[in-house]
């Protein structure tokens, strides 16, 4: 659901950024917003996502200004200003970051993960607030509809009309900008390029009017949006399960392990006071060859047992 | 400064200059962006190499490395050239697919060897010197200075040779074409050169630092200078400057060198974007109001010229009449009196004979459009801001 919203809106507003030939805006805005995210947590100290999104989106905003500025103002191209920026800013988030490392504050692990993107860790409260901002966005297409069109193919003209070009270009860059902060706890930096850009692109081959286009551009998005999630979610599954079997197997090391051959046979019957042991689970292991089941009694193959003293040193591993 | 520190800043600066080379060439192209998309690229090629030699110090990995950073080249040139789509959309698409292929097969099948995201993106400068290069058992320096001084050699030796070819194909493809030259071997030497150099570096500084390291001297060079040589050397003062501030503000944070290498470079960019003499926002910003005086005292004498009648010139009628605000029209007002174009007798304004000559040149400009009478005029501008 919150994925959907997401790939509709940045398919809507891909579609501009598209058509102003700033493709790569997308990329851009997403790595500068980190030494917002970094600031935020520097000055605040707290993890909330509000702060350190409103941190994401005023440096993505700063970003995007910069960007403009420097190719209204100077005569570098745009992609140096997008690279530019890009690089800049992400390297002095990276400089705030293993700054914050290594101060004396517990409190700072995962700050980065939340530039490379958790769908599967959006809360309602997320999608809620994703689905308003959303809505505003639309309010705000409509309502200006005219105006960025005009805008968008013919910028002099829209200037002799009478419009604030300068207002309307500003309110545009700030869209895509919220959009892409939005996008970057879901999806991550790299794969936000793409979210902003490939239904635009698609949709740009089908048709010639920008209303049709942006129109397929959400589309495209939402339904990719929600074919990633179904996948995703069937992977979830997945790893739950192997979880479940590592977690058993685990208990199986632990047991065996206090016997000289492993392949002593034990009672299933002490498995039956372990959590997430289940019949079918015993038998999926048996089928990997990783137990032997014999009656009622259970012992360890040598694979196995190599599996299970894998897992074991990966898990200490992490913990160092 | 242990021998650790003199190595660390050693690598940073041969790596700055490797790249600051081919940098200003794909600044100069319009091709900045093409590095972003190299750096994330040659992911998936960097793991088809582990996989093929299950070791991640072999020459092959960066060879795949660079291959897959060609195909990127070639991919986004084959998508531009359907014409469906511009070329930076072409870009976009094409390297977050490449760099999700080199995610999804790093997560798979290489889940346990040190070949991670995190390492790939950002480096780690600090550790360069602990990989040795040892040749039977003598040690012969760090690794990836061997790697990248090999690097660099190979680009300044390929510039040397090719730096015509270069310059033609950069500035005018149509003459370098007509000249016999390939642009699109040129093209391709270019990018091979490109991604060589940010495989090579990145190992040692990680890829987000390759592109600013690429672009950014480049870029700021190209606000100082018009001329390709002095822009080159630009650069690379540029880069090297940056990378040895860089360590010391690292050292004195105690953080990521590549972020403060990126930071300095970002702050030189800033401070020169702001304060260039020709191109910074404070001397363009400046020129524009200048210009705008300009053309407003060429408005009123004109309007001067027109209007005989003594309603017309009187002081506060101007106000009104060309709707100007008041400290608008005091500082032009002023300025024509410096330069004696005009004499205020009692509020009345009336031209002198040299605002008369002026302001006929400038009709004539005007009326013919012919740049060589506005040249005089140009001179006695200066005049009056010098």
């Amino acid at each position: 659901m919150g994925t959907a919203i997401l790939g509709s809106i940045c398919g809507m507003l891909g579609s501009f950024a598209v058509l102003r030939k700033q493709s790569l805006l997308g990329d851009a805005i997403s790595h500068a917003a980190l030494p917002g995210i970094a600031i935020a947590f520097l000055i605040t100290g707290t993890k909330e996502t509000n702060v350190l999104l409103i941190g994401a989106l005023v440096s993505g905003l700063l970003g995007a200004f910069w960007i403009r500025s420097i190719i209204k103002r100077t005569h570098l191209k745009s992609d140096t200003a997008l690279g530019l920026i890009l690089s800049i800013f992400f390297g002095f988030g990276m400089l705030l970051l293993t700054y914050i490392q290594k101060l004396p504050n517990a409190n700072q692990s995962g700050l980065d993960k939340f530039l490379f993107g958790q769908a599967a860790t959006l809360l309602a409260r997320d999608v809620w607030f994703m689905a308003i901002v959303t809505f505003i966005c639309l309010v705000v297409l409509l309502l200006f509809w005219k105006e960025f069109k005009i805008l968008l193919f013919d910028a002099d003209y829209a200037k002799t009309l009478g419009f604030n070009i300068q207002l309307i270009d500003i309110l545009i860059t700030s869209f895509i900008v919220i959009a892409i902060v939005l996008g970057l706890q879901t999806v991550g930096v790299v794969l936000m390029s793409a979210m902003l850009l490939a239904p635009a692109a698609a949709a740009r081959q089908w048709t010639n009017s920008l209303g049709i286009m942006v129109m397929l551009a959400a589309f495209f998005g939402a339904s990719s949006g929600v074919i990633g999630t179904a996948f995703r979610q069937i992977r979830f599954i997945q790893n739950r399960k192997d979880l479940e079997l590592h977690k058993t197997l685990a208990f199986m090391f632990e047991i065996a392990q206090g016997h000289e051959n492993i392949a002593h046979p034990h009672a299933v019957r002490i498995l039956n006071n372990f959590h997430g042991y289940t019949r079918k689970s015993l038998g999926k292991l048996e089928r990997k060859e990783y137990i032997n089941v014999v009656g009622s009694m259970w012992s360890m193959t040598p694979k196995g047992y190599h599996f299970a003293a894998n897992l074991y040193n990966q898990q200490e591993n992490e913990n160092e | 400064m242990s021998s650790a520190q003199i190595e660390i800043q050693l690598i940073a600066s041969i790596v700055a200059i490797a790249c600051a080379i081919p940098g200003t060439f794909l600044v100069l192209r319009k091709m900045a962006l093409i590095s972003d998309a190299i750096s994330h690229s040659i992911l998936p090629g960097l793991v088809l190499g582990f996989f093929i030699t299950h070791d991640l110090n072999s020459p092959l990995l960066i060879i795949m490395a660079a291959l897959s950073g060609v195909v990127t080249v070639v991919l986004v040139e084959f998508i531009q050239k359907t014409k469906l789509v511009k070329e930076d959309t072409a870009i976009g698409l094409v390297f977050p697919v490449l760099f999700s292929i080199g995610v999804i097969m790093i997560a798979k099948n290489a889940n346990d060897v040190h070949l991670d995201t995190d390492a790939i993106l950002l480096g780690e400068l600090a550790f360069a010197p602990f990989d040795r290069f040892l040749v039977d058992g003598s040690d012969l320096g760090p690794k990836s200075l061997w790697i990248i001084g090999t690097i660099l050699l190979i680009t300044i030796g390929l510039l040397f040779a090719f730096f015509k070819e270069l310059k033609i194909s950069t500035f005018d493809v149509g003459l370098a074409t007509a000249l016999g030259f390939s642009p699109i071997m040129i093209h391709y030497g270019l990018m091979s050169v490109a991604s060589i150099t940010i495989v090579g570096s990145f190992d040692a500084v990680g890829a987000i630092l390759v592109v600013a390291l690429m672009i950014a001297p480049a870029a700021t060079a190209y606000l100082l200078t018009d001329n390709l040589k002095r822009m080159l050397s630009l650069s690379v003062v540029f880069g090297v400057f940056s990378a040895i501030a860089g360590y010391w503000l690292a050292h004195w944070l105690d953080a990521s060198i590549s972020g403060s290498m990126t930071t300095i470079l970002g702050i030189v960019f800033l401070l020169v974007y702001l304060f260039a003499p020709k191109r910074g926002l404070i001397s363009v910003l400046y020129r524009n109001k200048q210009q705008q005086i300009e053309v407003s005292l060429l408005t009123f004498l004109l309007h001067l010229n027109n209007h005989q009648e003594i309603s017309e010139r009187h002081i506060n009628h101007l106000n009104e009449h060309i709707n100007w605000r008041r400290v608008k029209s005091k500082s032009v007002l002023d300025l024509a009196l410096k330069n004696n174009m005009i004499i205020i007798d009692e509020s009345i304004i009336s031209l002198t004979d040299k605002g008369k000559n002026f302001t006929d040149k400038a009709i004539d400009y005007i009326i013919t459009n012919d740049h060589s009478k506005i040249e005089s005029i140009k001179d006695d501008f200066f005049l009056f801001r010098g």
